[in-house]
Order: structure tokens, then sequence, then C-alpha cells
């Protein structure tokens, strides 16, 4: 697996970070996967996680995701999870936990962010 | 038909070691009531039995298992309280099933008459146990509604009503190391869709800490499933059998009680109040049926005067726990038997194989060919003198001797098995003869040839059942004499130098050393006048026809039994001996070698002949010095280190012509803790000795055990050290002249 970071983009005060998980996500690299993800988190308001290369997600590689939404909830920063591939959207189905990470709310405020980025 | 008579002398092995499984458990419940462990042991072996007879179709069997089970249902539901009468009515029934089992063995497949009746008795006696608990229930139950409804939980009738929903509802909170076992929750749940429908599902991670705690390599996962399916609960109890050791599962069924609901929610970690909203969002419970609950839960909170304090509410949770686990129990124990049995059928699998006692015998005489052939082998290429070829039959021999090793370690069995059986023994005895015994058993994991366990049982059993009979004493006699009224027997194995030491203790009584020798004067085993000490004097008890029993009782005192002893452990290579004190018990040691196959020896020669020691007894060898040689020209000792070491000549003790050469050697054994050196004229080395046995004709040779074929082809005698260790020391004891310890110093 890898994890990829593109550059920050800051607008004023809200700072973005973009990554990409490529490869596998599962219980053989949830250590390494755990401090590379909280590392792109740290510092930034958004965390955008490109899933579209994850060829596969165990329980474990899913718990890492909750960790950083809760992370987000909790401290109101925003995780958003971005083009799952077949393999993260199945095991999201399973755990039926569509609706945690979609959450209403943080998709209102990403509204919001959105309209603010707009001149 | 073959085929079918080994599966069933299959399941009748597997039956006995399971009743004798419970008789253990039933004699460990006797001492402890409360022990669950002993009492799952218990239901365990009888229902395990029940459904394998059910394979066979041995309907007497199950018939009779299946009333057993019911009882022991009802003492696991704490239903029927368990008492000396019960266990003793249990052990019947083990004795029973064994009986059944013996018919099954011969091939009968109707029961007869007696046995038939017998089984009869014991299931009416079984039965009385179970009606008046039948009658008793509702009347409970009555009582308890009209006293105080809400205060019993445990009846149903009060625990709500049946919920709605015809779901079921599994709880699971994964445990940390599922995942680092290698367990996948997703592939729990993904095989739970194939036997049902998942209704709604509510992935719960409450239990993750925060993000610098977490590990990632742990689980912190825990679902509720609202789950639909025509499956049995043990089906989807199966689902998780994997995972069940690791998991918090609770499953409840379609249309439980809401109490059920509300008891789950108390036992599982998160807050009541998500729960009971996860609950009623996956549509298992109504809100109202959520209210009603808790508005219960509440009320046995004030009626129980429970303070609402944090102390008190861990409390009533870790009740709370413990019920939740008897309810869940009771529910599905048959599932969860079922699982731990093949779950443990399983990890039996996979450490034992059963193989045919007679095939080991094979390997084992086909390895004691080897060893001599091999030992044939070496000598031959000594001879030749090639120094490539000698080197490759050491290193051959060094195999030999672990493919020796191994192969009798195969025969060999830890002695515990048979020493729990004499619990039985002690326990039935003691009742019949009005003692109050306790048997304490060590020295369990000590290994023997399985041929000698078998054959040391009996011995044994006549030994325990002496000392409960002649030794113990009753329990007002004992408390008289000041001793606990409790008697004590210790049985006791441990390994010493190649052999097996088996002892045998007791705090009763011991012997009586006038009245025996008074027994043994009157029968004419000695003279009046003649010296004894008193270890000879004990000694006599193992002679035939010995007994100084008053009474003869029917358990032991008919005057046989101790000289069968002496003669069964004297055919296994073996010595008895007893020691006792007067008032404060008595102790058998029963000495035997480990092995009747192959040991280790130690080569010697004397004159042309060839002598083999058992290595095991060999402490050191020295050269005789000269002026040593001249001392013991005249007496038959040697100071060893400031130590008297009796000698003995080999040259004279089997009277081998010829004069020895120009050194002679020692060879220092010990035996028993007692030491003795033989003289001999060389010392030729180790040798891996097959014990070939002396035919009738030499059966009462002294100071030969055995004979071997060397190498050569040659036949070499085995030195039977006990004897001669003994012939050394009591000849210096008694002061008997032999040839040339004549001096009167040696005394």
């Amino acid at each position: 697996m890898s994890i990829s970071m593109s550059a920050n983009k800051s607008r004023g005060k809200h700072k973005r970070r973009k990554v990409a998980i490529d490869g596998t996500m599962t219980i053989y690299e949830a250590s390494a996967q755990k401090e590379d993800l909280l590392k792109a988190f740290n510092g930034v308001d958004e965390l955008e996680i490109d899933l579209s290369g994850v060829t596969e997600m165990d329980s474990a590689g899913l718990q890492l995701l909750v960790l950083l939404k809760r992370e987000a909830l909790r401290e109101s920063k925003q995780v958003r999870l971005v083009a799952h591939s077949a393999a993260s959207l199945e095991v999201l189905d399973v755990y039926n936990l569509a609706a945690y990470f979609g959450d209403p709310l943080v998709i209102a405020s990403r509204a919001k962010a959105e309209r603010r980025r707009q001149p | 038909m073959k085929q079918a008579q080994a599966v069933i002398q299959n399941f009748a092995a597997e039956s006995r070691a399971l009743l004798s499984a419970m008789e253990d458990a039933l004699l460990l419940l006797e001492k402890t009531p409360d022990a669950p462990d002993a009492l799952n042991a218990v239901f365990r072996a009888a229902h395990t039995i029940k459904g394998t007879a059910g394979i066979f179709g041995f309907d007497d069997m199950v018939a009779f298992t299946h009333v057993m089970e019911n009882i022991l249902d009802d003492i696991r539901a704490g239903e029927v309280s368990v008492d000396s009468t019960l266990i003793a009515l249990f052990l019947s029934c083990g004795d029973h099933c064994w009986a059944l089992l013996d018919r099954i063995q011969a091939g009968e497949t109707e029961t007869d008459a007696a046995l038939r009746f017998a089984g009869q008795t014991l299931i009416e006696q079984l039965a009385a146990y179970s009606v008046p608990v039948l009658e008793m229930s509702p009347n409970t139950a009555v009582r308890a509604m009209e006293d105080q409804p809400a205060l019993e939980p445990e009846l149903e009738n009060i625990g709500g009503d049946a919920v709605s929903s015809d779901t079921w509802h599994i709880s699971l909170r994964f445990g940390k190391d599922v995942l680092r076992n290698g367990m996948e929750p997703l592939s729990f749940i993904r095989y739970l869709g194939t036997i049902g429908d998942i209704k709604a599902m509510v992935t719960l991670f409450d239990a993750m800490p925060g993000a610098d705690e977490m590990d990632a390599e742990s689980c912190y996962l825990g679902v509720e499933i609202d789950f639909s399916s025509s499956a049995d609960k043990e089906t989807i109890e199966n689902v998780f059998e994997f995972v069940h050791d690791d998991c918090t599962i609770c499953i409840l069924p379609p249309h439980s009680k809401i109490l059920d609901y509300v008891r789950l929610i108390d036992s599982l970690p998160e807050g009541k109040n998500r729960l009971g909203e996860l609950l009623v969002s996956g549509g298992a419970l109504t809100q109202r049926e959520l209210e009603d609950g808790l508005r219960l839960q509440q009320s046995f909170d004030e009626q129980n005067n429970t303070p609402t304090t944090d102390e008190g509410h861990a409390h009533k949770l870790g009740e709370i726990l413990v019920e939740q686990g008897v309810v869940q129990t009771e529910l599905i124990h048959a599932a969860l038997d079922k699982q731990r049995v093949i779950k443990e059928h399983r990890a039996q699998e996979n450490s034992f194989i059963r193989v045919r006692a007679d095939k080991l015998d094979e390997l084992i005489t086909l390895v004691g060919e080897l060893v001599i052939a091999e030992a044939g082998t070496r000598l031959l290429a000594q001879r030749s003198g090639n120094g490539d070829l000698i080197e490759s039959t050491l290193s051959a021999e060094t195999l030999v001797e672990q493919i020796r090793d191994s192969a009798l370690k195969l025969r060999m069995l830890p002695i515990g098995e048979t020493f729990s059986r004499f619990n039985r023994v002690v326990r039935d005895l003691g009742q019949e003869l009005g003692k109050q015994v306790e048997l304490v058993l060590s020295g369990m994991e000590t290994e023997l040839d399985k041929s000698m366990i078998e054959k040391i049982s009996d011995p044994l059993m006549h030994l325990v059942r002496n000392a409960l009979d002649h030794g113990i004493e009753s329990p007002q006699v004992r408390q008289q004499n000041g001793k606990a009224a409790t008697g004590k027997i210790y049985l006791n194995a441990y390994h010493d130098s190649g052999n097996i030491v088996i002892e045998v203790d007791d705090d009763g009584a011991g012997l009586n050393r006038q009245k025996i020798l008074n027994r043994a004067i009157e029968r004419g085993f000695i003279k009046a006048d003649q010296e004894l000490s008193d270890q000879e004097i004990y000694k006599l008890i193992m002679e035939p026809g010995f007994s100084t029993a008053d009474a003869v009782t029917n358990v032991s005192g008919r005057g046989m039994g101790m000289d069968v002893v002496k003669r069964n452990i004297e055919d296994l290579r073996g010595s008895v001996t007893i020691d006792s004190a007067e008032g404060a018990g008595t102790t058998v040691v029963i000495r035997m070698p480990l092995t009747l196959a192959i040991i280790d020896g130690f080569m010697v020669g004397v004159g042309h002949a060839t002598y083999v020691v058992p290595l095991d007894t060999v402490v050191e060898c020295m050269e005789l010095s000269a002026e040593d040689r001249a001392a013991i020209r005249n007496r038959s000792y040697l100071n060893l280190r400031d130590q008297v070491l009796p000698l003995l000549r080999l040259r004279d003790v089997f009277d081998t012509s010829g004069e020895a050469g120009r050194r002679e050697n020692i060879v220092v054994v010990q035996c028993a803790g007692q030491q003795a050196g033989l003289v001999v004229d060389s010392l030729l080395g180790e040798f891996q000795t097959v014990i070939k046995p002396l035919g009738i004709l030499f059966e009462m040779l002294v100071g030969i055990s055995g004979s071997t074929i060397l190498g050569s082809g040659e036949v070499a005698l085995i030195l039977d050290v006990p004897s001669l260790v003994q012939q050394a020391s009591t000849r210096e004891m008694q002061q008997v002249t032999y040839k040339q310890a004549n001096n009167p110093a040696a005394i």
C-alpha cells in the first residue's frame, strides 16, 4: 500500500489536504497506515481520502477510517471519503456504516465550506 | 461388519474414558458441591454418551443416559441440590453405563433381564429426585408472585410481555484479539447473511479509545443485528463458534421477554440510553417496550433498595451479567455443550492418534532386534580396523539409541490415571467401613511402561484396600488417639535411577510388631528364638497364608493379598519393602524397573564370561589398587573416601574358575540408597541391552535377572543389582563369613 499526499491547499484559515490510499488496507498495514493518516490529518481542517486505489479492506482497515471520522467529529474537523473502490464500499456496506460517514451534518458543513470558497 | 465392530470398540473406549471423567467429577462434586466445571463434566459425559449411543442405536443406553441428563439439567438449573445420596446414585448410574457398555462390546444387542431391572431401579430412583421438583416449582412461582412480584426477575411470567418483533436479536462485541488471531468479523456477518436475512444492523465502536491509545491491530467493533431466519439457535450460535471464546455474544430468540432485552442492555458496556435507542431504531423493540422494560428494571432497583451510587450500580451490573450468563446457559446449553465437545474432540484428534497396542509391541520387538544387529555390525567394524566404517557404525549407533528411546517412550504412560481410579475405591470402601479417609495423590505425571501399569494396578489396589481396612482407624479411635478424624492415604510415585518407586502410605495404626511375631511363630514361619530386624518382621506379612487381622472383613484379612502383591511385583522384577511405626502409620514402597524390554547396560568381564550391569545403577568405576587388593583378601569392604563400601567379588559369587588377572576393577553400584562395589576383572564399556528373559529353569537364580545376546552372538548375563547389593549389605550386617571375608576387623 502507499499513501500519497498532495500539497496542502490553504484558503484563508481553512487548511485542506488530500491523500490517496493505494493497495490494501488490512491488519498487516494498519499500524503504519494509522500513523500516516493521523500525521496527514494533523494540522489541517479537512482531510479528503481517496479510496479509489483500495484493492482490499478488512475490519482493521475500516477501524482506521472510523477512527479518523470520530477524531474529525470530536475536533470539528472534516474527513471525507471519496471515490470509493468496490472493495472499500463493500466493507462499509456490510457494517452498514455508509450513513455514519456520509453524515448529513458533515455534508452540510462541507457545502458551506464549498460555498465559502466560491467568490 | 468388522469395521462396524471396530467403530463400536471405539465408541466403548471413548465412553469409558468419559465415564471415568464423570466419576472423577462426581467425587470432586462431593467435596465441593458448587464446582460448576465438575457438574459440566458430568453433564457432558452423559450427554455425549447419549448422543453417540443414539447414532449406533443402543436404545437402552440412550434411554438411561437421557434420564441422567434430565436430572443433571435440573441440578444445573439449581432446582435440585447435590447431596451425597445423589452423588452415590450417579456413581451407581455410571457403573450401570459401564455394564451396558460391556454388553455392547460383547456384541449383545439385547440387555438381559437382570441388567434391565437394575437400570429400571436406578431410573426410578433418579425420577424420585425430579418429581417433587416438578410439583414444587409452580407453587414457588405462585407464592413469589403474591409476595413481591417484581422481585423475581428470573421468573419469566413476570419478565414483561414478549416483544412484538419476530426477529432474532444478536448482540456481538468482538474481543480485542480477534483480528490478531486471524479472524475477520466481516466474514461472520457475511456468513450470517447466507443463513438468513439481516433486517437491521448497527455497528458500534464505542470501545475504541482515543487516537493515541488506539491500537490499529486490536478490534474494537461490536454489532447489534436483527436477524430474520428459520434457522434454530444452534445454527446461529455455530456461526460464531470460532470467535466464541473471544467475544461477548448474546442471542435473543424472536419474541423474547422485554426483560431479556433489558438485561442485554444492562450487560453491555455502552450506555443504557444509547443501546436502548439502537434497539428501537433496529426494530428489535418498540419505544413502549423499551420504556416498560426500563421502568420494570428501575422498580427492581427501588424495591431492592439498591443504592443508585456508581458502586451499587456496578454491583448490580455484575449481578445481571452473571444472571444473563445463567439465562443464556439454560437456553442454549445443548448447543454450547455440543460445540465444546466438538472443539475438545478436535483438539484431541490433533494431539493424539490411536494406535493398536500390538503394533506398538511389534515395533518394540523390531527395535530390540535392530539393537542386537547393530551391535554385531559395530563389532565387525571394530575388528576390521577400518576407521571410516567404525565412524559410520558409531553414528548409526547413536541413531539406533534414539530410536530405541523414543520407541520405548511411546509406551510410557503417566501413572496418574491409575492413581485417580483409587479415589472411587477409597470413597466407597470408606463409607462401607464407616471411616473417613482422604486420598492424597502425588507424582501423577510419573511415567511407566503401559504393560507395567496394567500389571501394577491390581497389587496397588490390594495395598490401598489393606491400608484402608487395617491401617486407618475408625474416626472415634483416631480422635481418642489425638489424630484428626479423617485419615489420610498417600499414593506417590517417582523415578529413581532407572526404577519407578511407588509409595502407599497411611497415617493409620501401623503394624503391631509383636502380633506379627506371635502369629509367625504360631504358623511356623520362624522359630521363637530367631532374631529379626524390623524390616524382616514386616516382610513376614507378605508370606502366603499370613493374616493378623482379628476379624475377617469382606475387604481384606482373609490371609491372601499381600503374598499375591509380593509375587506380582517380583514378576515385574520389582521389590516391596514395608516400614511402619506403631500408631503412626505404614509405608509400603514398591520399586520396579521402568520397562521390561531394553536397558542401557555396562559390560564387565570376569574370566571368560561377560556380565551386564544396568547402567542406571552404576555410580562409578575405579581400578582396584594393589594395596586394596591385598587388603580385601581378608575382608569384604573397602574404605571409599571415608565411607565403608561393602564389596562382592563376582568371581566368587558366580564361582568362576581360574585366577584373576593382573588387574581388577571395582564397579560401584547403588540401589535403594545403598552402595556396594562389584569386583570384576575388566570393564568393557556401555552396551544397549535387549533383555531376554531366562527360562523357568533359571528362575531361582540369585543375582541374575536376565540374559542378553552380544554383538558377537555370545550370551551375557544381566546382573540383578538390587539382590546383589542386598546380599553385600546383609552379609555385612549379619556377619556371615564369606569365603575370604573372615577377618574379624570387618565386624
